[in-house]
């Protein structure tokens, strides 16, 4: 006789931990392959407290984070790629079961994400070398540019796919030493949890990376007026929600990038491995000095 | 000409003595050296530049532009409506294929020639600028001018390079047509910031100068078409707010680049949320500068002078926010106040003069409302009492001393010469009250101790830094800000980025 599964629960991960919703609230994930009554789990339903909660993790994160050594950030996301790969069939079966993948894409999606991470990984140590200039004024100075994080970041994310969606949107962001907080809609909420799982054995420090599952709808207009944000990262078609998070980023000069929805550019390593996704939040620093005696 | 005068004011300092340096003979003058206005060559008139042609404005308005230094009306300047605005993006969006086709080392040789040509009538723009915008003679000749040459050679040099520019190693294309709108403080050098990075990749242009100092912008707009650019691919609308709102919300519009006020570009943000527009913003500033105890402090006071009160202070990246080191503090204020008496205030034309005139009334009211808050929030207002001119705006170079970090003064930007000093004890409260800003554009620092240098300059949290110098630009060198001094980059190989696509 086989023994039932242990319950497995999915909630929020802010600071390293991982905590309930503090408004308590749950939604339900149905399965999205056939119509039931019956729910396949309850995801946390994160609150704009929660949203508050995590920007302010990340917020105390980002010194830490954007000051490590570029080797350092490289070998932790290198870490999360191992992680990954190494729970990859448990992503699999997660994308198969609540996403309604099939087991083709799924394997395909996982090897595609873990891929994606390892490029990603390599850049840490390369990106002054891409962006930083020595220039050559008029006159007896030294002037050199370089590229340093914007700060802290939120990322919307799309519901699929929910796996290479998700490791797109966050890595390019944290390449520079960025931190982020990521708002995930439910349909992605159990992968989003165990990417957390990954992040939180990945020698990541508490508060680089944080997820709020829920409702997007319900948080992003509170998420987009953050100051504790400097950038946001949308991935919507939906033309009204890109206005509005448009407008609302200009409250505080906001860095905003938009992806229209279902980008078939995640699929594309072409497209999706580029440079300029990690431009997005860089800002260029230039730094003038004397020459003399 | 007017003297710097020793003052009765209990506000005012009085002389005691200070470094030998600093305290010239009394007997020490200058002669005066007045440029030629008649070089300006003003028109009694001018139109909008749409499509290679003086077009006059659709609703026959034209306002006055004035001299600040004597509020005397130097010329007449069209009022740019919807009506026009359309027009002059209609024909930038009809120039783009064939500025955009044309063989690359073309589009060079006519770049180059706008740069040779603004250095041939270097003289007369520099007379020009200071006529009209009221900054020192010896600024506009010596920087404006020069640096807007510089800035058309850099980019025309870049024009047939493109394919170096971008990372990835992607094809670049130009944006499309471009809506630029620039500031008061630097009339032909933001033109040249705008221009020379856009066209050099292949876009077209409709710039929109600020109302009070358009007049550089459309004599820019004769260099142009002496150089050979063609019909439609740069066009100057003048006016006020409304107009730089309809270039702005043009549908046909692809990039705005703005270069003013926090305040404005965020309106601009705003109202771009949803359009799929292209934006780049250089807004405001509260720099903190830095002087350290270890500090050649002689050098140190010069690049304070030459931080705040370069161009009257109206300057976004102004040095603005001084941070002394407790242990050297009296001994700076000392040396600035004695530097400060020997700063030359007056005619603009003069080549002696190192203070001109505050660009407007309007500007002059929120700069004189700000010393009013200083005073009013408990610092002390200190300076030389200068004897000013009867006509004109003007402002006295000052600062204050018992600035604490909260005050509207230590804050705010006031865009003015008006220094706030505040003191730190340690590198790690320096680096925390020095990033205490919603702004981000730049900062200095002053220290002769390399390691502590570069250290200050990964802290900062601010788009350019200049450490033992202050307020040096170069077009090979991106300049733009963190946080809410705006996005993207002007100068250098970063400056091409807004550009292509």
């Amino acid at each position: 006789m086989t023994a039932p599964p242990v319950h497995k629960t999915f909630k929020l991960y802010i600071n390293g931990k991982f905590p309930r919703s503090e408004s308590g609230r749950t939604l339900p994930l149905f399965d999205p392959k056939q119509k039931s009554e019956i729910p396949l789990t309850q995801i946390a339903r994160g609150s704009r407290k929660d949203v508050r909660d995590a920007a302010q993790a990340a917020r105390k994160a980002f010194a830490g984070w954007s000051a490590a050594v570029p080797l350092l950030r490289g070998q932790i996301l290198h870490r999360m790629a191992e992680l990954l790969d190494s729970r990859g069939r448990e992503f699999e079966e997660y994308l198969t079961f609540y996403c309604g993948a099939t087991p083709a894409r799924a394997e395909a999606e996982v090897e595609a994400a873990a891929d994606r991470l390892l490029w990603y990984a390599g850049w840490c140590d390369k990106l002054a070398q891409l962006y930083g200039t020595v220039n050559p004024v008029v006159g007896p100075y030294f002037n050199f540019s370089m590229p340093e994080p914007t700060g802290v970041v939120c990322a919307f994310a799309p519901p699929k796919p929910a796996l290479l969606g998700l490791v797109s949107l966050l890595a390019p962001i944290l390449v520079p030493g960025n931190t982020v907080v990521c708002v995930v809609p439910l349909e992605a909420a159990p992968i989003a949890v165990t990417l957390a799982e990954v992040c939180a054995t990945s020698d990541l420090p508490a508060g680089v990376l944080n997820i709020v599952t829920g409702d997007p709808d319900e948080l992003m207009p509170h998420a987009s007026v953050h100051r504790e944000f400097d950038g946001n990262f949308l991935v919507s078609s939906q033309a009204e929600v890109v206005r509005d998070i448009e407008a609302a980023a200009a409250n505080h000069v906001k860095r905003q990038l938009t992806v229209p929805a279902h980008a078939p550019a995640w699929w594309h390593k072409s497209d999706a491995q580029d440079v300029r996704w990690m431009q997005a939040f860089l800002e260029i620093k230039t730094a003038w000095h004397t020459m003399g005696q | 000409m007017t003297r710097v005068q020793e003052s009765s004011d209990p506000r005012v300092e009085p002389k005691r003595p200070v470094h030998p340096l600093a305290a010239p003979p009394e007997s020490w003058d200058y002669a005066t050296s007045i440029e030629d206005a008649s070089l300006a060559n003003l028109r009694d008139r001018y139109d909008l530049w749409i499509d290679g042609e003086w077009v006059k404005p659709a609703k026959k308005l034209w306002f006055e532009s004035i001299n600040p230094s004597t509020e005397q009306t130097l010329s007449e300047v069209a009022h740019a409506g919807p009506t026009d605005v359309d027009k002059a993006v209609r024909a930038a969006r009809r120039a783009l294929p064939g500025w955009r086709d044309m063989p690359a080392s073309h589009r060079a040789r006519i770049l180059f020639a706008v740069s040779r040509l603004l250095q041939e009538r270097s003289r007369e723009l520099a007379v020009l600028e200071t006529l009209d915008n009221g900054k020192p003679i010896r600024e506009s000749r010596d920087v404006d001018v020069v640096l807007a040459a510089q800035h058309f050679f850099y980019y025309a040099g870049w024009t047939d390079k493109l394919d170096h520019v971008l990372p990835a190693g992607r094809k670049a294309e130009p944006i499309g047509v471009c809506g630029q709108v620039i500031p008061w403080n630097f009339p032909l050098l933001m033109a040249a910031w705008k221009l020379a990075p856009a066209l050099a990749g292949g876009n077209t242009c409709v710039l929109k100068p600020a109302e009070t100092t358009s007049l550089t912008a459309l004599r820019l707009a004769e260099i142009l078409e002496e150089a050979g650019v063609p019909p439609g691919v740069v066009n100057i609308v003048t006016g006020a707010g409304e107009t730089g709102a309809a270039l702005v919300n043009h549908p046909d519009v692809d990039k705005i680049a703005f270069t003013g006020s926090t305040d404005v570009g965020k309106l601009i943000q705003k109202s771009l949320a949803g359009t799929g527009k292209r934006l780049t913003l250089e807004l405001g500033g509260k720099a903190a500068h830095l002087i350290f105890d270890d500090a050649p402090l002689d050098q140190a006071v010069e690049g304070i002078i030459q931080g705040i009160y370069f161009n009257q202070g109206q300057v976004c990246c102004a040095g603005s926010r001084l941070l002394v080191q407790e242990s050297v503090e009296r001994q700076l204020i000392d040396l600035l106040l004695a530097r400060m008496q020997n700063i030359r205030v007056g005619n603009p034309l003069d080549k002696n003069t190192d203070l001109g005139a505050i660009n407007s009334e309007e500007q002059l009211a929120k700069i004189e409302s700000y010393l009013e808050i200083g005073e009013h929030e408990g610092a002390t207002r200190r300076g030389p009492q200068c004897e000013l001119p009867a006509s004109g705006y003007w402002c006295a170079p000052t600062l204050f001393t018992g600035v604490t970090p909260t005050m509207r003064i230590a804050t705010e930007e006031i865009f003015g010469p008006v220094l706030s000093v505040l003191t730190f004890r340690t590198p790690d409260e320096a680096i925390e009250k020095a990033n205490n800003s919603l702004y981000g554009l730049s900062a200095g620092i002053w220290s002769d101790k390399g390691s502590k240098v570069f250290r200050m300059i990964e802290k900062l949290r601010a788009g350019v830094v200049w450490a033992n110098t202050y307020n040096k630009f170069d077009a090979s060198s991106p300049f733009g800000g963190y946080k809410e001094s705006g996005f993207g980059r002007e100068g250098g190989w970063h400056g091409l980025f807004p550009y292509l696509k």
